[in-house]
């Protein structure tokens, strides 16, 4: 795939004169003796990365780390000290003003912090804004603006002002104000920040759902990890303006770079980064035709108290240790496996949340993974989605398809890791 | 006792005398005529106006607009008072010095609305214009008409430019305080989605800062109105001039009409002015906006109506 925005070797640094403030962090001087040295402040050092198309590439860090300092970089907003930002092969770095607007008229648009809509207009004259800038008519304007506010369900709103509308929904309106020109490229800066929890979650909801359909090129700035894992296809985490480690959600909580993302993963939300297909075992199960011996040894080869059976393709049901054998004992070893079979059965999909596996996994039973078809791909046992939830190691021999599942997983990884070229 | 003038008396009026007469007049009279000109003319044309219309419609207008601006006690105030001003006679110089206020006006914000909006964009253009402001506006009124009379003479018109000098600053500095006040996330996301400088403050910076800029509009227009009557020292006519005229001769009644004369013309301009900057700028919808904006939701939407008119 195609990467719409390359970044490379981007610097920012504030005062002047900046050149002495770059020599000093090439030769390895930190921002805060710079800072004490010559006055100047280091707002990003060293970004290098790539956006491919129809992708999320969240920037998570704390308070200064130089996120919003970046992320206008992108949109010019900020001029680097040096470096290249690349957006369909303009350099937004050096362009002039007049490519510079261009770009920002059809190409790349913004999410703000803390709303930025414009008081005095209405809704509707809030979301055409970027489309009155490009000259667009007023009855053109308007039948855009709408269709945009659709998207984000305030269609309804159209003439009320910004001031009447909750928080959520003024970013909503911010959402519906980038998306109206259509732009390939969407900033958002903090873009939930300033939204309470419950409607933050909603929000993240509905960002994933519209990207679905959307298909931006999205990059995305929080304080919250938890946020950019849910959210992010791949991850930056920035300290003192630098990256310290760029991966995707698994890679991070995996393997983290240093101890200053160790401690961010401490305590995110496992049960909303790992999914099913994270925990899940290989999809052992034996035919409905198969004798109660036959079970019985494949369970114990597995060590596992309970295994699915299928009927051809389809799950018949399972059958548990305990109930088979017992049946044995009662009616000899000729039985089949239909008399102990249980039909009902937990099972999931590929891409539900380990939070979501939660319930289903205290009724004892591994639970089934399927997939659309109704197809069983794999078998999540109960106590690995309490380990996985609480963090730790997994237990028994999954460790290497916990790399396979990061891999094959939609979320790419080709390239993931930042490099200074 | 000895004091200084003793040892050396400056004849500094001497100086003055030099400076004005044989330097900056004889070599910049062109350029203090061509200064003079669009005030005579827009003056002349307003003042022509104004006394041509008949004095029931003038009342009539202005009655309306404070109706539809302040409200029907404000309206009944206007017609009271003008009625009351016309059969004390004082109509045409009323008018008179309507006219002039609003010629002062006029240029102030000509003048003080494009300044105001350079120098906020600018702050070592503020840093220029700001000292400069303050001492315009320390000089009392009394001591503008020094250099006025120097440069321009006297006459109407030079009464005029005294007032224009006089009423500018809080125009400059409340256009340059609403124009710095908007808020800088709104700048950059006009910014962000491309507009030009141009687009920036005609479509975001201007209508924000619409309502301090009415404010010093409103300023400007009473600081116009005591100094044009003051202007009259200088030979401009009007209610200043009756004012002026009573007390020379001593003539209590007569100078009393005029001072009520401009009372009363400056309270009604003033809630008018007063109104429309509260009308302006930021909407803030009460309760039945909203219950009408969600109700004309559910209708078919009527295009951007509205922004033409803002
Ligand atoms: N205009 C500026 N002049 C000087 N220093 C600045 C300027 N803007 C940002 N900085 C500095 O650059 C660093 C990064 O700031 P930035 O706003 O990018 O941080 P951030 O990660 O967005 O933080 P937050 O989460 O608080 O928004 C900070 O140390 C900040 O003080
Ligand atoms: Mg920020």
């Amino acid at each position: 795939m195609q990467a719409k925005l390359n970044v490379r070797d981007v610097y920012k640094i504030f005062g002047e004169p900046t050149h002495d403030a770059l020599e000093r962090l090439k030769r390895g001087e930190t921002k805060e003796q710079i800072l004490e040295e010559t006055g100047q402040v280091v707002g990003v050092q060293d970004a290098s990365f790539d956006v491919e198309e129809a992708r999320i590439f969240v920037v998570m860090g704390l308070s200064g780390s130089g996120k919003s300092t970046l992320v206008r970089m992108l949109n010019g907003l900020i001029k680097p000290t040096a470096g290249h930002i690349l957006i369909e092969g303009d350099d937004v770095a050096t362009c002039s003003a007049e490519k510079l607007r261009a770009i920002r008229r059809n190409k790349i648009a913004m999410v703000f912090q803390h709303f930025a809509l414009f008081p005095h207009k209405t809704i509707a004259e809030n979301v055409a804004y970027g489309l009155k800038i490009k000259g667009m008519g007023a009855a053109e304007r308007r039948k855009q603006a709408l269709a945009a506010l659709d998207q984000v369900g305030l269609a309804s709103w159209a003439d009320s002002y910004p001031s009447e509308l909750s928080g959520g929904m003024q970013q909503r309106v911010g959402l519906a104000r980038a998306l109206a020109t259509d732009p390939q490229i969407l900033l958002m800066d903090e873009p939930f920040s300033a939204l309470d929890p419950l409607i933050r979650r909603e929000m993240q909801e509905e960002l994933l759902n519209l990207q679905k359909t959307l298909k931006k090129t999205i990059i995305f700035i929080t304080h919250d990890l938890n946020e950019a894992l849910i959210l992010g296809d791949r991850i930056a985490i920035m300290k003192d303006g630098r990256f310290v480690q760029v991966g995707t959600a698994q890679e991070i909580v995996a393997h983290p770079a240093d101890e200053y993302v160790s401690a961010f993963v401490a305590d995110i939300d496992r049960g909303r980064v790992f999914t099913a297909s994270h925990v899940a075992n290989e999809p052992a199960a034996v035919q409905l035709s198969a004798s109660a011996e036959e079970a019985l040894r494949a369970m114990e080869e597995l060590n596992r108290n309970a295994l699915y059976v299928l009927d051809g393709e389809k799950i018949a049901g399972v059958v548990t240790y305990q109930d088979l054998s017992a049946a044995v004992r009662e009616n000899g070893k000729g039985g089949g496996l239909a008399m102990v079979l249980l039909t009902e059965y937990p099972t999931a999909a590929e891409g539900a949340h380990l939070q979501d596996l939660y319930g289903l996994a205290s009724t004892g039973l591994p639970i089934a993974v399927i997939d659309r078809e109704g197809r069983l791909t794999g078998i999540v046992e109960p106590e690995a989605v309490f380990a996985q939830l609480s963090g730790e190691d997994r237990p028994q021999a999954n460790g290497e398809r916990d790399a396979e599942a990061a891999t094959s997983d939609t979320r790419e990884t080709g390239g993931a890791h930042a490099q200074p070229l | 006792m000895l004091s200084p003038s003793d040892i050396l008396l400056i004849p500094f009026d001497d100086w003055v005398n030099t400076l004005v007469r044989d330097i900056l007049v004889p070599n910049f009279r062109p350029f203090f005529r061509a200064l003079q000109v669009p005030v005579t003319s827009v003056l002349n044309a307003l003042d022509a106006f104004l006394q041509f219309v008949p004095m029931l419609v003038t009342t009539a207008v202005l009655a309306l607009i404070a109706w539809r601006t302040v409200g029907r006690s404000m309206a009944l105030f206007t017609l009271i008072a003008l009625v009351f001003i016309d059969m004390i006679g004082l109509w045409p110089e009323t008018m008179t010095t309507l006219s002039m206020i609003l010629t002062s006006v006029l240029f102030c914000t000509i003048i003080g609305i494009p300044l105001g909006i350079l120098a906020a964009g600018s702050n070592k253009l503020w840093a220029v214009t700001r000292p400069i402001l303050d001492i315009m506006q320390t000089i009392p009124s009394f001591v503008y008409l020094v250099p006025i009379v120097m440069l321009f003479g006297v006459g109407m018109v030079p009464g005029i430019i005294a007032t224009i000098i006089f009423a500018l600053p809080p125009i400059i500095r409340l256009t340059n305080l609403g124009i710095r006040n908007v808020r800088g996330d709104l700048i950059e996301a006009a910014e962000a989605f491309g507009s030009t400088r141009w687009q920036i403050l005609w479509e975001v910076q201007f209508p924000l800062a619409l309502r301090t800029i009415m404010a010093g509009l409103n300023q400007t227009l009473m600081l116009s109105l005591s100094m044009v009557v003051i202007a009259a020292l200088i030979g401009a006519g009007g209610l200043g001039l009756v004012v002026y005229t009573g007390l020379g001769r001593l003539d209590v009644g007569g100078a009393t009409a005029g001072g009520v004369g401009i009372v009363l013309l400056a309270i009604i301009l003033d809630r008018i002015t007063q109104a429309l900057g509260e009308q302006s700028g930021v909407r803030t919808p009460s309760l039945r906006q909203t219950l009408v904006s969600l109700f004309r939701a559910r209708r078919a939407p009527t295009g951007e109506t509205r922004e033409t008119g803002s």
